[in-house]
């Protein structure tokens, strides 16, 4: 194994792992908190905490919203990671944002930089090169780049037509200066929608702009503590990392006096500024006009961008869709993140799995331990976790199975997520649904497209 | 002259490669720029044939063309257009095998898209052109331009004309490139290099433009520039002459032609792309500012092979000197004379004893006296200037006089035969004539401005018959004793962009001045500090108005807020106040409702500034206010509406000022209530609109709640 370049110790880790999002419903459960959704059978965060792990870091602060999913993710930690990572867990309240998650911890904050992670970051992507690249620049927030997960225009599947419209919505565009460094315009949220604002005064310090709406925001980012925590505390409002407070960087970042440094004296200073930017311009217009175009030395803080190399492996499980596509490129074409040194067949079987005569489990497919199959099944690009009891004249594909889920005879899924504890009765077919936790699909049921769920008490 | 006959078949899209492979390369010259910055000189000579260091600006153009492999010139020839003949006939360039030059006259064009539609009518044009203006010095090879073009012209027949751009960077403070254009903000497509977006003549007021989102679909990565320069050199498909005709509107090159492709959708469906020039040398002189600085890249040599020293253009040779001098044979300059760096002295010019002349140009047949000083001048030829004169920055035509000890200041423009009386100053950005200035509603024909904000049109220049000029020859001077010419006179609206565009370099304090006229309103508006400041809406995330007239309306309401300001500093009396404030509201074409809701905010801000210590004494302070200036207000306040409007704004207010304003929110609805700025009605009226509102809009409605209450009972014990 190749070494990987150690994050020094003054930057902190902060992992926000969030809590029960409403956008994976029905995956997510009062058991099953975001964070732990199964890819590849491992909870999702695992895959963020081996990375600090492989990054040779020691500690790291995961943040969770609400008590209970705290809880859950607490007691997975500390089993899976003991002795490995010493992870302080902390809950925060429900729906504060990614910048309320860090505003209540703030006070845990020490070091001079702070990187923030999302925990539902899958990615091969060195943390060590993010935090590089943001005190080469001492910059005020490094942000990560990646490119567009190659699944996502490759599933050109019946689900990528009902998402398009979503897809577009959720565009990054973003607007890099012609050295690929420092991020000078961002548009997120609502105004990705509209017509693209570009901010002539911005443009006119870096001469050239570069708009892209093909890198993905990773919601990796490197920040100065001291500033991010000030930033926080004078704007109040700030509920996201990404759309406010990264915004609100990259915008001031010319401006000549940032209200970082205390705002009381934001008045005077200002004006004082501006006579005193008068009184230098002419100066410098008599001995050097080219310095008046210098963004550098306008510049107050830097917003730097760190770009993902394509070929890396980068995406993050924030919907259904998003889930499905991470668990078929993990056992398909991003194996090499999985862990497990596949078959002969391309595949993951294991050992304790019973399958009947005449079933096959084709290639990008796992199967966990205690699984057992009946006869003349086909399992197809699909994951089905632990302990299953699957029938006869079983057709899975596409499909994500996670554990103890009984599947009668003939059924068929396709393109589905079915989670644990899910009973599915004689021949049932269902295709591209979410079947919730404890769901029993009744049988010849027949269900495309659905979201299945218990009725919560 | 040479008539020439193009095929009109090969209008037709679609031919054989082997076809376009043997047409010609062609390119139309437009020798008029329909423009009237060269003014008063172009009244007399037309701008292409005046002199650019020792040659004729269309020589400079017809030499590059023929350097780059142009076989066939379309000359267009408009205002003044027998000049242009005449000087082409008796020029090198008539009668030569592999350089066709012919000329094509039309009196009556007013643009460039005339012109055009006028070429098109010859039926002249068969393939790919070239299209510059008569005006363009440039030393870059077409070659590879031209293959892009046809490159792309072989994958999509839609790509129909590639425009040369450069990289130059605009000063940041004067917004202008160094050849005295305004700065250009382009979009394109970094792989493919289409020009997705161009504007030239931006609002320096507007901070911001905006980008089609539909854009991003189809181009994974934009490069917006500011650092280029349009060098108005483009290679167009016979489409585009086709298009014209098509729109018969269409007047200018850029502001049309290109912006209505990239605006009308794709309904035409062409498609313009863009040519980085690297190397080479590409500029168009577009208005005196340019005439410097291209006159000094040439010579400085940027322009090579077509520099003073080669015999480009058939006229006596410049020896090449050291320090950028150049001098001609026959030119006499006194030993005692001290000549500066970058000098250009024509044949047959003398230069007096103590003479000083730096950076300067002089054409043929001049005679300088003793002990004058020139610097930074460009002095055409048979020049006579006698002893003692000072200029400095100062174009002098063909035949000018200046008399002994004249002093012309920098910037001054002296059209052909003037003389400029003994001792007399002529001060800065003087323009000269023989001739009147026109007057903008003149019906002359021959003078009417059309549209001068764009620079398109100018004179439908029928000749200038001799008798019409004699008409406006002027019958007086302003020029001293026994001088001969009138001084033009500038609108004072117009001095800051007649600094931009003069000859003379623009100085510190003229800077300072610009910044500083720039820096008040936008300092008012907010504008600039809005650019990088965080926009209020980009914070909450949701905003749906439209730019303009969001911008529009905070321009309005801060001017609102600075005359009541002032209003209340300098007890300016309320129907002063009131008069100003309806002077403003015409000026931005506003609603009484604006009114009332600009003059409350300033009246709430102004109590939130006035020093209070607590929110008990702030709420004093907004009393105090209200009572002294609820007359003003109430001028605006004539309807219900307006007084929900008020509520709604205040709403606002507290959003913005959170912690001042929201715990007191009922208590200042009160006093408005009291003073009877507000009725019960449009309390409960605005209360009932709320009740409709998110949760999170119902902050402020619920603290009012009691006061609410109350009104409804006392209303409804009135009913009773």
């Amino acid at each position: 194994m190749r070494r990987r370049p150690q994050v020094s110790m003054d930057f902190q880790i902060v992992v926000l792992a969030g809590g029960f999002s409403k956008t994976l419903l029905p995956l997510v459960s009062k058991d099953l908190p975001k964070a732990l959704l199964p890819v590849a059978d491992r909870p999702v965060l695992s895959f963020v905490l081996e990375l600090l792990e492989q990054n040779g870091i020691k500690e790291a602060i995961v943040v969770v919203e609400g008590e209970s999913a705290a809880l859950l993710i607490s007691a997975w930690i500390s089993r899976a990671f003991e002795d490995r990572l010493n992870v302080e867990v902390v809950a925060v309240r429900e729906d504060v944002g990614t910048a309320g998650a860090i505003r209540e911890i703030g006070h845990r904050l020490t070091t001079k930089d702070i990187l923030v992670v999302s925990g539902d970051l899958v990615t091969e992507i060195p943390l060590g090169a993010v935090a590089a690249v943001h005190r080469r620049h001492d910059a005020m927030v490094t942000a990560m780049l990646c490119s567009v997960p190659i699944s996502g225009p490759l599933d050109s599947g019946a689900s990528s037509v009902k998402d398009k419209g979503k897809k577009a919505g959720r565009l990054n565009i973003v607007g890099l200066d012609p050295t690929k460094t420092f991020l000078v315009h961002i548009a997120s949220g609502a105004e990705v929608e509209k017509d693209i604002r570009i901010h002539k005064g911005i443009l006119r310090a870096f001469g050239q702009m570069e708009i892209r709406s093909d890198l993905m925001d990773a919601h990796m980012y490197a920040f100065k503590r001291s500033a991010l925590l000030d930033v926080l505390r004078q704007n109040e409002k700030f509920h996201s990392l990404r759309r406010d407070v990264l915004p609100y960087l990259v915008q001031s970042q010319l401006k000549s006096s940032l209200r970082i440094n205390g705002s009381q004296s934001e008045e005077n200073g200002n004006d004082k500024d501006a006579l005193h930017i008068q009184q230098n311009l002419f100066s410098q217009l008599a001995n050097a006009p080219h310095l008046l175009s210098d963004p550098i030395l306008n510049q107050t803080h830097k917003c730097v961008v760190y770009i993902a190399n394509k070929t890396k492996y980068c995406a993050r499980l924030n919907s259904v869709q998003a889930f499905s596509d991470i668990n078929r490129d993990i056992v398909g074409d991003a194996n090499h993140l999985l862990g497990y040194t596949l078959s002969a067949q391309n595949n993951v079987v294991d050992p304790s799995v019973i399958l009947g005569s005449k079933t096959t489990v084709g290639p990008q497919c796992m199967v966990r331990e205690g699984s057992e199959m009946g006869d003349k099944c086909s399992i197809k690009k699909s994951i089905i976790g632990r302990h299953c009891r699957i029938g006869s004249n079983v057709k899975i594909s596409n499909s994500i199975i996670m554990n103890h889920v009984t599947i009668g005879d003939g059924c068929s899924v396709q393109g589905s997520i079915i989670c644990s504890n899910v009973q599915i009765q004689e021949r049932a077919s269902l295709k591209d649904c979410q079947v919730g936790a404890g769901y029993v699909v009744t049988a010849n049921g027949d269900y495309k497209g659905e979201s299945l769920a218990k009725k919560e008490k | 002259m040479v008539a020439k006959k193009g095929p009109k078949g090969g209008m037709a899209a679609g031919d054989g490669d082997e076809e376009r492979s043997r047409v010609p390369l062609q390119a139309i010259l437009l020798a008029d720029s329909f423009a009237t910055l060269f003014r008063p000189i172009t009244l007399e000579r037309p701008k292409v044939l005046l002199p650019l260091v020792n040659a004729r600006m269309i020589d400079y153009t017809l030499a590059w063309l023929e350097y780059s492999g142009v076989e066939e010139v379309y000359v267009f020839c408009c205002a003044h257009s027998k000049q242009v003949i005449e000087y082409l006939e008796r020029s090198k360039w008539f009668g030569r095998s592999n350089f066709l030059v012919t000329t094509i006259v039309s009196n009556y064009a007013t643009s460039a898209g005339e012109a055009l539609r006028v070429i098109y009518e010859r039926g002249v044009i068969c393939g790919d052109f070239v299209l510059v203006s008569g005006d363009t010095v440039s030393n870059m090879p077409l070659t590879q331009m031209l293959a892009e073009h046809k490159e792309r012209r072989k994958r999509d027949s839609y790509a129909v004309m590639t425009m040369a751009i450069q990289r130059s960077k605009s000063s940041t403070v004067t917004h202008k490139s160094r050849l005295g254009t305004d700065e250009l903000f382009i979009a394109i497509n970094p792989e493919t290099n289409q020009l997705l977006y161009y504007e030239d003549k931006g609002d320096n007021l507007k901070g911001s433009f905006s980008l089609d989102n539909a854009l991003l679909t189809a181009n994974s990565s934009i490069c917006i520039h500011n650092d280029r320069q349009d060098c108005f050199i483009d290679i167009c498909s016979p489409e585009v002459l086709g298009h014209f005709i098509e729109n018969v509107d269409y007047q200018h090159l850029r502001a049309h032609f290109v912006k209505g492709l990239l605006d009308d959708d794709g309904i035409s469906g062409y498609k313009v792309f863009v040519h980085d020039i690297r190397s080479g040398y590409a500029a168009r002189i577009d208005n005196l500012r340019s005439y410097d600085t291209v006159s000094k890249d040439i010579i400085q040599r940027w322009t090579y092979p077509f520099v003073p020293d080669t015999q480009f253009a058939a006229k006596s040779v410049l020896k090449h000197g050291r320090q950028g001098n150049y001098r001609a044979s026959g030119s006499k300059i006194s030993p005692s004379a001290a000549i500066g760096s970058c000098t250009v002295i024509g044949n047959n010019s003398t230069i007096g004893n103590f003479s000083n002349v730096t950076n300067a140009v002089i054409g043929e047949g001049c005679v300088i006296g003793s002990n004058v000083s020139i610097e930074g001048c460009y002095i055409w030829d048979r020049v006579t200037i006698e002893d003692g004169c000072k200029l400095k920055h100062a174009v002098l035509c063909d035949g000018v006089i200046v008399r002994l000890g004249a002093i012309l200041e920098p910037g001054v423009v002296l059209s052909f035969n003037v003389i400029v009386g003994q001792n007399f100053r002529l001060p800065s950005y003087s323009k000269v004539s023989l001739f009147k200035q026109p007057i903008k509603q003149d019906s002359d024909e021959e003078l009417e401005y059309v549209d001068d904000s764009y620079g398109t049109v100018e004179i439908s220049s029928s000749p200038n018959s001799p008798e019409r000029m004699e008409e406006l020859r002027a019958d007086y001077s302003d020029v001293g004793d026994a001088g001969a010419g009138c001084i033009w006179l500038v609108d004072n609206a117009d001095l800051e962009e007649e600094w931009l565009h003069s000859i003379a370099p623009v100085l510190e304090d003229q800077l300072v001045e610009i910044v500083q006229n720039r820096k008040n309103p936008t300092l008012n508006s907010n504008e600039n500090d809005t650019v990088l400041q965080q926009s209020p809406d980009l914070e909450l995330g949701s905003s749906d108005d439209s730019d303009d007239v969001a911008d529009d309306s905070l321009h309005f309401q801060n001017e609102v807020e600075a005359t009541f300001l002032r209003g209340v500093h300098e007890n300016v009396k309320e129907d002063n106040l009131i008069f100003e404030i309806n002077a403003l509201k015409a000026m931005h074409n506003c609603e009484l409702i604006d009114c009332a809701s600009a003059l409350f905010y300033a009246m709430m801000k102004l109590a939130l500034e006035t020093p209070h210590s607590s929110s008990s004494e702030l709420v004093k302070n907004v009393s105090e206010i209200i009572t002294k200036w609820k007359k003003l207000l109430k001028c605006y306040l004539k309807t219900i509406d307006e007084e929900i409007e008020i509520i709604l704004k205040f709403e606002e207010m507290c959003l913005e000022f959170a912690t001042e304003y929201i715990p007191i929110f009922p208590q200042i609805l009160h006093i408005m209530y009291d003073k009877d700025m507000l009725q019960e009605d449009a309390i409960l009226k605005w209360a009932s609109e709320k009740e409709e509102a998110d949760e999170s809009d119902k902050v402020l409605l619920k603290q009012s709640q009691k006061l609410i209450q109350w009104l409804r009972e006392a209303s409804e014990e009135e009913d009773e």
